[in-house]
């Protein structure tokens, strides 16, 4: 449904994505692991054009794409159907938590008001926010935050939604709330590709999981080998790392 | 002695504050809402980052904003007949005046829309919204509130600038004063009796600038934080 084909990206003298092959089948959902600097974000981000890729290859929905020269209005048909949930959430400011669902709605995809607040309404129920329709973000917790972020990125039914460390800036306390609803849209079959820290989710919901490091995807596979048994010693050392953090905090 | 003064200021009171209300008020209104269309346009080809306009832009905002306002308004009256274009007073004035607070003020807008946190703009295009959509609907409403104190400064500096309309044959509240003067050889009082007015004109707008703040203070509930 998803693929990506030998993407390279700089900024500057510095190349962040070294060749990387990406695929994403539809119902996977698909976890990017690795250490801060490795690029996870940065592919993320090319493949909603939020960065241009200098090179590589897109398909999607079998349409092909050289991701060095892409139109306008193939990377607006792409952003349409898919969905993107941002590490600072950044909802819109001047918009209520409907507002912020039913804007993409209403303004890109035409969809008559009433028709696009039914759906923007059931959205936000659905991430349980069903009493704070009209609040807007200065009035929300980061967790009721990000969870309108997923309710605007899943409001337009996109064929896969893209999470940026959807956790990484939340309270410990309020990672929970954003997890369950991420585990409950896995089990619900959506298609998702997710940057994250949370072992937890890429254990319970991964279909597939790659670990990066460096600009290059370092191993691939099942959470199960990826996570239980990685071949690579770059994945081991990662993982012994994060474990022993754990052990910390018991 | 200062019976007549009274009577002086007091009679000429009316005389002042009529061309103020007919033509100093309506300078300034016009002026700053055509400038407010020129700025609006000039920053956002600035932030568009749209090739040959910016540059354009970049351009019209370091002419005016290093020539002196007083010579912009000799240029257009004085100037622009020797090359056929005959102007009345008035127009001339609002030409110079929109022109010169285009300029100031397109650069409080640009550095408004800066303001914004980038991610409001990427998460625009992620709801597939076009350039422009995310500029009027996101972008440009929340830098108007960043703006908004900026460009008031900018109107009550433009109200009083109108006075130098009075070099060019506009009759305002300024050449009317100084017609006064010139007649009764009062013009300490009267200069002062200008100031004056001039300065409740601001006081009101000052005091609207308050009244605008408050209200923008209190849209999308910024500042009423609860969790």
């Amino acid at each position: 449904m998803l693929e990506i084909r030998n993407i390279h990206k700089s900024f500057h003298q510095n190349e962040v994505l070294k060749g990387v092959d990406i695929e994403v089948q539809k119902g996977d959902v698909v976890v990017i692991l690795g250490p801060s600097g490795s690029g996870k974000t940065t592919l993320l981000r090319c493949m909603n054009f939020l960065e241009r890729a200098d090179q590589g290859t897109l398909v999607f929905d079998e349409k092909e794409l050289n991701l060095r020269k892409v139109h306008k209005k193939e990377i607006r048909e792409i952003r349409m159907k898919t969905g993107f949930v941002f590490q600072n959430y950044n909802l819109f400011l001047n918009k209520t938590a409907l507002e912020n669902v039913t804007e993409g709605l209403i303004i890109a995809r035409k969809i008559p008001a009433e028709e696009a607040e039914a759906i923007g309404k059931q959205a936000l129920d659905k991430v349980g926010l069903s009493e704070r329709y009209h609040y807007y973000p200065s009035q929300l917790s980061g967790g009721q935050q990000q969870r309108v972020g997923i309710a605007r990125a899943i409001a337009a039914n996109p064929e896969v939604i893209f999470f940026d460390e959807p956790t990484s800036a939340l309270d410990p306390e309020l990672i929970d709330d954003v997890l369950q609803v991420m585990k409950r849209l896995a089990r619900e079959g959506t298609t998702m590709v997710v940057v994250t820290h949370e072992m937890s989710f890429a254990r319970e919901v991964a279909s597939k999981v790659y670990f990066m490091d460096g600009g290059v995807v370092v191993e691939s596979g099942t959470p199960r080998d990826v996570l239980l048994h990685p071949k690579e010693e770059r994945t081991k050392q990662f993982f012994r790392r994060i474990n022993r953090e754990v052990e910390y905090y018991i | 002695m200062t019976e007549r003064i009274v009577s002086i200021l007091i009679s000429s009171f009316w005389q002042i504050l009529l061309p103020g209300l007919v033509t100093t008020i309506p300078l300034t209104v016009i002026s700053f809402a055509i400038g407010l269309v020129i700025a609006l346009f000039t920053a956002i080809v600035q932030a568009a980052d749209i090739k040959g306009l910016k540059q354009a832009a970049r351009f019209y905002v370091w002419v005016i904003r290093g020539t002196p306002l007083l010579v912009q308004l000799y240029i257009i009256f004085y100037g622009l007949p020797g090359f056929g274009v005959l102007l009345d007073a008035f127009p001339a004035a609002v030409i110079a005046f929109s022109i010169n607070v285009g300029a100031y003020t397109s650069e409080t807008i640009r550095a408004a829309i800066l303001s914004v946190p980038k991610g409001q703009m990427e998460a625009g295009y992620c709801a597939g919204l076009s350039y422009g959509q995310i500029m009027r609907r996101i972008i440009l409403p929340q830098a108007l509130k960043v703006a908004f104190p900026t460009l008031f400064n900018s109107l009550i500096g433009l109200t009083k600038d109108t006075s130098l309309a009075a070099n060019i044959t506009v009759l305002e509240m300024f050449m009317a004063t100084q017609r006064i003067a010139a007649r009764t050889y009062e013009p300490f009082a009267l200069y002062c009796e200008v100031g004056v007015i001039y300065l409740l004109m601001c006081t009101v707008l000052t005091k609207l600038q308050k009244y605008g703040e408050r209200k923008l203070n209190k849209s999308y509930g910024a500042g009423t934080a609860e969790v």
